[in-house]
């Protein structure tokens, strides 16, 4: 069982308009732990840099500081080279990630052969097709293209996919909000009892707080870069501290109240003292990531 | 907050086919891999392909059945007649045997700088395109370069240097490959940088596949249909700059195209002498020739432009036009 561990990520991008160069700090430490049969949501608005904390752990940009780690069951840490047998991704957009031009066969083979899973054009074949059994396809669905399959299917087998090469960490990017609200939730169950059966770590990432509680065990607020609440799923949603995650949750709909708004318009996001602060549910107590930062550094 | 999902009706993991808008009927002749990069069966595209076909046999298996282009019979500019279904030229030889011999080398030289310029625009275009950074800049540029020179004038002078006795074939081709695939190399460039950032690209680097298989195998086959429209374009612009080196004087030394039939026909005075047979032919055939890449250019471009695309693909698909709209505009969102 691998464990995924997220210390102190960092992502700086630089932009360029003409000869002025400003660095933009997408994510600014963020620390989280990925832990075997367990899921952590990580919950926040457009640009909070939620996607760009995706794609570094699946290694598609290069963190500016901080580390990444898959921790085997041993206690030691995966290398490098190894890293993509352990950690994958599902991607937000089912109509982007499958190549239009090759059949779902080569989607699931090419992962299968490149981790080693199965060899010979017949073991590839049949692999396929238990991965596709699991993800609830029929197996006849392999040599077809994308473009003949709905939303869901296609999802689908990104999810497979991404089991293919044995993952045991799996991030997913938003994974149901291009679907059909009536495919959402078979997907989501689908992950779930996938997750219940291979004991997979899973970083559920989304901004739709009612499937972040329905589907988590804990959830991690992002705002602008910074982690500015964490703790088990029921106490962030039920109890929010933080005064975004407050506008995040009164943003829902709440059906109870059709007509009405459940808060009194909270306004412009109202910039308070504790923005650069993080409340953890779990210590109890407001953390400022930079100061302790600071202390670690007097202290050392 | 409140507005959890209630966990009754959907909650269940959906058996295999209950899923809403559950697997379509196999359908007959449905377009799997390479059918799918081959463009609609329309009019357009039948009349190209006729033209150029017919072109290519004539080219093909006309020196087969001709005689000797270069014999000289004592029957100078006479016109078409039973012998002579094309008439002579003013040193007697037979115009038909030549078109064959001249369509043949024209054909020859259109073909191999095709080749070579769509190799080398996908080379410059793809490589720099998918590399992105230090080595995009350097290749964008270098076809810049390449885009802004004014192409005729440039191969003239290149030609020119050439000392006549090597000018083959060979080298006006690559001359002609050469001065010509910057303007590909800049349309596969574009290209390549939307495809890059798709997320197919993106879920192969997560499989772990290496950048040459993810240009080779994810990234090239979506550029079939751009790289099968700039090897067209370049075959006519080829032939017409061969076409126009020939005539000049400046052509291949040792081989007969189009061009340098027209190039004879107007040393031999066959507009002052109203010899139309001889001029007529070879400027007739390349643009015939011409005329029938460019429908089929037009057909690839329903492909890469879906604007152009009708809703449905061929007889068969057109009968459901209404789901495979729906589809198209899906797959072209994206």
């Amino acid at each position: 069982m691998t464990t995924l561990e997220v210390r102190d990520l960092v992502k700086e991008f630089t932009l360029r308009s003409g000869l002025r160069r400003t660095r933009l700090r997408a994510v600014h430490r963020v620390g989280f732990t990925l832990v075997p049969g367990r899921t952590v949501a990580l919950v926040g608005a457009s640009g909070s840099g939620k996607s760009t904390v995706a794609r570094m752990i699946a290694r598609l940009e290069k963190p500016t500081s901080g580390t990444i780690a898959a921790v085997g069951p041993d206690g030691a840490r995966i290398e490098d080279r190894h890293y993509r047998d352990h950690v994958q991704m599902v991607f937000q957009d089912p109509f982007a990630s499958l190549n239009p031009f090759h059949s779902i066969e080569h989607h699931l083979a090419r992962p299968l052969v490149l981790h080693g899973r199965a060899k010979g054009r017949e073991q590839v074949r049949d692999r396929a097709a238990q991965l596709l059994e699991r993800v609830n396809l029929p197996a006849g669905l392999m040599d077809r293209r994308p473009h003949e399959l709905s939303g869901g299917q296609r999802q689908r087998v990104a999810i497979a996919r991404a089991l293919a090469p044995g993952a045991q960490v799996i991030v997913a990017d938003e994974p149901v909000s291009m679907l059909d609200v009536s495919s959402r939730l078979g997907v989501l169950n689908l992950l779930a009892r996938l997750q219940r059966e291979d004991d997979l770590a899973v970083l559920y990432i989304t901004h739709d707080l009612a499937t972040a509680r329905h589907f988590s065990d804990s959830i991690v607020v992002m705002n602008r870069g910074r982690i500015v609440e964490r703790g088990p799923a029921d106490d962030v949603i039920l109890d929010p501290r933080h005064p975004y995650t407050k506008t995040l949750a009164a943003a829902a709909p709440d059906p109870e109240l059709r007509g009405r708004l459940r808060s009194a318009d909270p306004g412009p996001e109202a910039s308070s003292d504790r923005d650069h602060l993080t409340y953890d549910h779990d210590a109890g107590r407001w953390v400022d990531i930079d100061a302790d930062a600071q202390a670690a550094v007097t202290a050392a | 907050m409140t507005s959890v999902i209630p966990p009754s009706s959907g909650l269940e993991d959906l058996p295999p086919g209950t899923e809403p808008g559950a697997l379509p009927p196999p359908a007959a002749g449905r377009r799997t891999g390479w059918r799918a990069v081959l463009p609609a069966w329309t009019p357009k595209l039948a009349v190209g392909l006729g033209l150029v076909v017919v072109i290519a046999l004539f080219g093909l298996l006309g020196p087969v059945f001709a005689g000797d282009p270069a014999t000289i019979r004592n029957i100078g500019l006479t016109g078409p007649s039973g012998d002579h279904w094309l008439g002579t030229t003013q040193t007697g030889q037979d115009v038909l045997d030549q078109l064959t011999h001249a369509t043949r080398g024209s054909l020859q030289i259109g073909l191999l700088v095709g080749v070579m310029a769509t190799a080398l625009s996908a080379l410059f275009g793809v490589i720099g395109g998918y590399a992105g950074g230090i080595v995009d800049e350097a290749f964008s540029l270098f076809s810049n370069v390449m885009l802004v020179i004014p192409g005729l004038p440039l191969v003239i002078v290149i030609s020119g240097f050439v000392p006549a006795d090597q000018r083959g074939s060979w080298t006006i081709a690559l001359v002609l490959a050469l001065t010509g695939w910057a303007a590909a190399a800049r349309v596969l460039r574009a290209q390549t940088l939307s495809l890059r950032n798709r997320d197919y690209v993106a879920a192969a680097r997560v499989a772990g596949e290496k950048p040459w298989r993810v240009i080779c195998v994810e990234i090239l086959p979506n550029l079939l249909p751009v790289l099968a429209s700039q090897f067209v374009f370049s075959v006519i612009a080829a032939i017409l700059s061969e076409a126009g080196l020939s005539f000049l004087g400046l052509g291949a030394s040792n081989s007969s195209t189009l061009g340098t039939m027209l190039y004879f026909a107007q040393n031999g005075f066959a507009l002052q002498r109203e010899a139309w047979w001889w001029f007529v032919p070879p400027g007739l055939i390349i643009a015939a020739f011409g005329c029938g890449l460019a429908l089929i250019n037009l057909s690839l471009d329903e492909i890469i432009n879906p604007r152009l695309r009708r809703p449905g693909r061929g007889r068969a698909a057109r009968a459901l036009s209404g789901s495979s709209r729906k589809d198209a505009v899906r797959s072209t969102a994206v």
